[in-house]
């Protein structure tokens, strides 16, 4: 029954989940692993990603899943004393320690396994963690992934498939919900779960998931066609692109041909426009960018430094402060002799930041006017924030 | 025949007037200063290396501890900044008790401020006065998260704890309360001969100046540079409300002085707004995952805390931990004016200029 109520609840969030796959679902067809574990889904709700894959929305919902899922429908429709059926193993674990139902939603590490919580928080995501492994909610699973995709407003074609594919499986579902029912009417009592089904009942739901199958299968085909075809994104251009244009121009123009690397936006930072700079030609960018008169980027927020094992990379944010017009500056540098012309002398606040990104990383600053260690003491060996630091003294 | 030497004196790194472990060596001739070096980090803990390590929760408490006068507007810069990687939306009431308790924190932390920079002034009972309003403050955070300093209030995704019962209420009654006995201390202290002998035209610099050493906060806005960013760059709701960014004219410390305490009135201004408009039910937390991986790529956000502008760098792998978590720390930016500012100054005046900056040491060490 409880599964019931669950499954209520799910379903109205699915949609909500189907809005946030599209970025997730776009990603994974261009190829990149960049997000981790894109699936939305997967990141909702930890414990159905961990048993299934954790990669694709589609290969979330595995044939086996798909084949099971007919099953839940009746279940769910039906017969309440199916008691020992609706077991899951893969209720969330409960050896965290209770607590608010609100935590639960904040994600935490010591979250609640709180089921009503999760279903609520989690969605129908949550409701697919419940379920997986028997009856399907996993079903749920597909379902919201291929109403996800459907969603993404990727190339046509794939969405139509999708879309299609969706539909496909949903009818199926329901087909096989009326052959339970009638099962189910002919049965007696409570033990017209899983595991009794009337012959009609099992054909359809093979059909079903042999439907699916194909739909998904053709979905697929469909999205590399496309993705192949169109790997445009749909997105309008930032309303900063013009500021990235524009400087990316002055900087070749006015500079050097090539003193530009790389330039983007992203969009994690609110579509900070990001230029990567080579090193050599920094400082005569960091004059240009502060005193050119369309750029006047006289203000420098930050500067941080990163070590990311192949390079060193060290990122200036600068502003204008009265057009807002700003830029995030990456200066990348070998890791064995890191050294990047010192901005010092063009932004006087550059001194301290750059103190300490050489104290903790080690990057030189040629130029700086007084590079010192400045948080760790004037003795320290080795610079922690290096991913391979070791501390050298024994008693620490 | 009269001769001076060069005396060379050590103040810190335990000295009052820097509250914290700050320490200055200066070069003295007479009793003026002709070269001040700072020297920091003996409050320096690694948080950003520990961050490496940890999940963007267990990270909270750690921001807590950097600007410890200012807990609320850090815990802010964190979660706000994990919440625009992943697209995660605040729920309204959490937004209001986000706004409300930064607010208050402004008012807190620039009372602390007010009274101890009287004190270093020689003036006692501001202090009094101060810790005294600030301790309603801090009591009524205490309701709120059962912590007095390291509130570790905010979450992911919105707040830990919803207000309990009649919390707004009280939140209502300090308002005018407030905004009553600031305009006493106004008379106490703004118009005293001695305090204005002491701050006016004493650590002045312009606006371009305070702009090139990358000043922030009313460091910055005491030169005129009307640059605020809950207005230039609102972010939590702030655009929903009506305040003003109080700026000065001269630069020097009194305005700085000046413009805090305006801040003070500003900022019961927000409040009142806010609690007017405070919803009377709904969540405090939104849909958050039960592990927060943002997606790999970075961002850099940033609010203003009592102190100036306090960023977040957050470099993603698409890990639950960071792969590099870099704080902008306002005073960590600020402090660096004060060796220009010291030069040709005395002895006297080395505490009324330090104490303008206003910093607090354990955001300038991390």
């Amino acid at each position: 029954m409880s599964e019931e109520r669950k499954r209520e609840e799910g379903r109205p969030e699915a949609p909500r989940e189907a809005d946030r796959q599209p970025a997730a679902a776009r990603q994974e067809e261009s190829g990149g692993e960049k997000r981790g574990e894109p699936a939305a889904a997967g990141r909702q709700a930890p414990s159905a990603a961990e048993r299934q894959s954790p990669a694709a929305p589609e290969q979330q919902a595995s044939p086996v899943a798909q084949q099971q899922e007919p099953a839940n429908t009746q279940e769910v429709s039906g017969t309440e004393p199916a008691g020992a059926g609706a077991e899951h193993p893969n209720q969330p674990q409960p050896d965290t320690m209770p607590e608010h139902p609100e935590a639960s939603a904040s994600g935490k590490p010591a979250a609640p396994a709180n089921a009503a919580a999760g279903g609520r928080t989690g969605g129908g995501a949550a409701a697919a963690g419940e379920g997986a492994g028997t009856d399907a909610a996993a079903g749920a699973g597909a379902d919201t992934a291929a109403g996800g995709t459907a969603g993404s407003g990727a190339a046509d074609p794939e969405r139509e498939a999708k879309i299609k594919a969706a539909q496909e499986a949903r009818a199926a579902r329901l087909a096989a919900k009326a052959a339970a029912g009638g099962g189910d009417g002919a049965a007696s009592g409570g033990a017209a779960g899983a595991g009794a089904a009337a012959d009609p009942e099992r054909e359809a739901k093979i059909k079903a998931a042999q439907e699916a199958r194909a739909a998904r299968l053709a979905a697929k085909a469909a999205a590399e066609a496309g993705g192949d075809a169109a790997p445009a994104e749909p997105k309008p251009p930032s309303p900063k692109q013009p500021w990235l244009d524009e400087a990316v121009e002055l900087l070749k123009s006015e500079v050097h041909p090539e003193a530009v690397e790389e330039a983007s936006i992203n969009e994690l930072s609110d579509d900070m426009p990001t230029i990567v700079v080579k090193a050599e030609h920094w400082r005569a960018v960091a004059e240009l960018l502060k005193s050119h008169g369309k750029l006047g980027c006289n203000y420098l927020r930050n500067v941080t430094g990163v070590d990311y094992e192949t390079h060193l990379e060290v990122v200036y944010f600068v502003i204008n402060l009265e057009t807002k017009r700003e830029y995030a500056i990456k200066i990348r540098t070998d890791r064995e002799q890191p050294s990047v012309p010192s901005a010092t002398p063009v932004w006087t606040g550059a001194n301290w930041p750059e103190r300490e990104i050489y104290d903790l990383l080690g990057v030189e600053f040629p130029g700086h006017p007084d590079l010192r260690r400045i948080l760790m003491p004037d003795d320290w060996v080795g610079h922690p924030l290096r991913k391979d630091y070791v501390p050298l003294d024994p008693e620490v | 025949m009269i001769r001076t030497e060069e005396l060379l004196l050590n103040v810190g790194p335990q000295h009052p007037s820097t509250h914290g472990v700050l320490r200055l060596v200066l070069k003295l001739d007479g009793e003026v200063i002709t070269e001040a070096t700072p020297v920091i980090g003996y409050l320096h803990r690694g948080t950003e290396k520990l961050a490496e390590s940890l999940n963007y929760t267990q990270i909270i408490p750690y921001t807590d501890r950097m600007d410890y006068v200012s807990a609320m507007t850090n815990n802010y810069v964190l979660c706000h900044a994990v919440e625009k990687m992943m697209g995660i939306e605040v729920p309204e009431r959490a937004q209001f008790l986000r706004l409300i308790v930064m607010e208050m924190q402004r008012i807190a932390s620039h009372l602390v401020w007010w009274g101890t920079y009287l004190l270093d002034l020689g003036a006692m009972s501001p202090f009094l006065y101060a810790f005294k309003e600030r301790e309603k403050i801090v009591s009524l955070f205490n309701e709120l998260c059962g912590a007095r300093l390291t509130y570790n209030y905010m979450r992911v995704g919105g707040v830990k704890w919803d207000a309990p019962p009649g919390w707004i209420d009280k939140v209502r009654d300090f308002v005018p309360y407030m905004e009553k006995q600031l305009e006493e201390y106004e008379q106490l202290v703004s118009g005293n001969e001695i305090f204005l002998a002491r701050v006016r035209g004493i650590g002045k610099y312009d606006a371009e100046t305070a702009i090139a050493y990358g000043l922030s906060g009313a460091n910055l806005r005491c030169t005129g540079v009307k640059w605020d960013l809950r207005k230039n760059e609102p972010y939590c709701i702030y655009d929903r409300f009506e305040f003003d960014v109080p700026v000065g004219t001269n630069g020097d410390c009194y305005d700085r002085y000046m413009v805090r305490f305006e801040e003070m009135r500003q900022s019961l201004r927000i409040l009142k707004q806010a609690i007017e408009q405070f919803p009377s039910s709904g969540e405090t937390m939104g849909k958050v995952p039960r592990v927060i991986r943002p997606p790999a790529g970075e961002t850099y956000v940033r609010i203003e805390s009592p102190r100036g502008e306090i960023g977040c760098h957050i470099v993603s792998k698409g890990k639950a931990e960071p792969y590099r978590l870099k704080f902008r720390r306002p005073s960590f930016n600020n402090l660096q004016i004060l060796p220009k500012l010291l030069v040709g100054e005395t002895m006297t005046n080395l505490i009324a200029i330090m104490g303008g900056i206003d910093f607090v040491l354990g955001e300038v060490d991390c």
